[in-house]
């Protein structure tokens, strides 16, 4: 079949009905190192722009840091620029043992496998460990890379209501005539910024003799007291089985993630987890930045203690200008709209008055619990934080929802 | 309505509905396409059903169609049912 004008015609309909559900994701192009202030050329062709950004994972502000940088220069003077090697035949370097190392030792776990990415990790580590006579209980709120995942592999799978523990409970007792039980939970989840309760979770897991996998990419580096994560948080860090997370976010933010945890789990991914096997290594330059992001954090939490307080600080002073929030103490701060047009309205205005954030609605997140979710960052100052507060308040006064509860919105602009 | 049809209302409406949504769910609401339930979730719709009614759905039939009302999925388990 030939690329012909009939062909053409079938994909081209389809980026049309995208546009029209108001799905369509335009291109917009950041033109400065990533960090609190970033220049931005959006739409495509305009002026760049200089705005304060509020909604990348660069969690701990380490994206541009210049320990981090000069790290990676190292790795790539040292070990070169790329493995060309998926990591069993020649692509394994002494620093990708280094950086494995580091993350166990980080994590509180037994052993560490790189994977590409997080998505690679979380797409490979279920196929590589279960069986069709296991089960797999999920959260309904976990990341589309766990989804994938699960989908992929030939264990049952079974979901509990978002947090609810009595309902996770239910689902256990439902499942105890398989061989084994994974309970599949993110630490951190990404649209509501929520914690799971995991000290009720692997007290769950102990009683009806299941595992847990824990993905922490949104909280690996800055959540619990030294930052190891939601583990740590709530004192369960000999309690998990599984963490897969990633190097893209607070650890950095270039990219390559993990799997982390029991040995024997850890070992079958490296024999046969397929992102693990059929894909090229992490380069040496991210594996040195990585080394050297773990040791910065290790060795001080003030960039986890000043993310703490930024969020705070933002959380508060969202709720107090007369906005409804989600989530609990965490990065992550969804400041709640409803309504799919609104939200989509008001992050563009945010934009014109220098905040850079999103806007995000169904399917993204469910109908009618549309929000710009904004993130929060240690590279931000007190003085971003007012600024982007300033330009919520002017331009919720706009659309007439400050001190509106959810009811009062939905009766403005509906569902 | 059947039986069959208080049952899986029953189900949805204690699987997938939470208190404080104030969603009035029937036999004819659209669960899927509204959004409702996900894709994902869908699959603890698909346990119950094969549990509780003893039937094997295959994939292929367990669509985002045929799961989008209470209706329609009675319609299917009807058919395995025999």
């Amino acid at each position: 079949m030939s690329y012909d004008d009939k062909t053409r015609q079938i994909f081209a309909t389809e980026i049309e009905a995208i546009k029209e559900k108001g799905l369509f994701k335009e291109k917009r192009f950041i033109c400065s190192p990533q960090d609190a202030e970033i220049e931005v050329e959006y739409p495509e062709g305009a002026d760049h722009q200089k705005v304060l950004n509020f909604c990348a994972n660069n969690y701990l502000g380490l994206s541009s840091h210049p320990d981090v940088i000069a790290a990676a220069h190292e790795g790539l003077d040292k070990r070169g620029y790329g493995m060309s090697s998926v990591r069993f035949i020649c692509g394994t370097q002494d620093i990708h043992r280094e950086l494995q190392d580091k993350v166990s030792e980080f994590l509180g776990m037994e052993s560490t496998l790189l994977f590409p990415s997080c998505m690679d990790a979380n797409a490979g580590v279920f196929e590589a460990i279960l069986e069709a006579e296991d089960v797999i209980i999920a959260d309904r709120l976990i990341h589309a890379s766990l989804v994938d995942g699960i989908r992929l592999c030939s264990a049952h799978y079974d979901t509990f209501k978002h947090m609810d523990m009595k309902h996770l409970r239910k689902k256990l007792e439902l499942h105890q005539d398989k061989r084994t039980r994974l309970i599949v939970t993110d630490g951190v989840f990404s649209m509501d910024g929520d914690l799971i309760q995991l000290d009720e979770v692997c007290a769950l897991a102990e009683e009806y003799d299941a595992m847990v996998l824990v993905d922490d990419s949104h909280a690996s580096g800055f959540i619990g007291k030294t930052g190891r994560g939601v583990h740590e948080h709530f004192d369960v860090m000999d309690k998990v089985d599984l963490i897969t997370t990633t190097f893209g976010k607070g650890l950095g933010g270039a990219s390559g993630g993990c799997v982390s945890g029991r040995r024997e789990l850890v070992e079958l991914c490296r024999q046969k987890a397929r992102p693990y096997l059929f894909s090229n290594s992490l380069a040496p330059s991210i594996v040195a930045g990585s080394i050297k992001v773990i040791d910065l954090i290790s060795k001080s939490t003030e960039r986890r203690d000043t993310l703490e307080w930024n969020a705070k600080y933002f959380r508060e002073q969202i709720v107090e200008a007369g906005f409804c929030v989600r989530g609990d103490d965490t990065p992550i701060v969804p400041v709640m709209l409803f309504n799919a047009k609104l939200a989509n309205d008001m992050a563009r205005d945010m934009y014109a008055e220098g905040i850079y954030v999103i806007g995000f609605f169904f399917p993204v997140v469910p109908a009618g619990a549309a929000r710009i979710r904004v993130q929060l960052s240690a590279a931000h100052t007190k003085e971003h934080i007012d600024k982007a507060v300033a330009a919520f308040k002017k331009v919720g006064e706009k659309y007439g929802v400050l001190g509106l509860d959810k009811k009062g919105i939905i009766e403005k602009y509906g569902m | 309505m059947s039986e069959m049809h208080d049952e899986v209302l029953e189900y949805v409406i204690d699987e997938y509905v939470d208190e404080d949504d104030d969603l009035e769910v029937t036999f004819d609401t659209a669960l899927i396409s509204s959004g409702i339930v996900d894709s994902f979730s869908m699959v603890s719709l698909k346990v119950f059903l094969e549990k509780k009614y003893k039937i094997s759905l295959p994939d292929s039939e367990a669509t985002p169609e045929a799961f989008d009302t209470v209706n329609s999925i009675c319609d299917l388990v009807t058919k395995h049912l025999g």
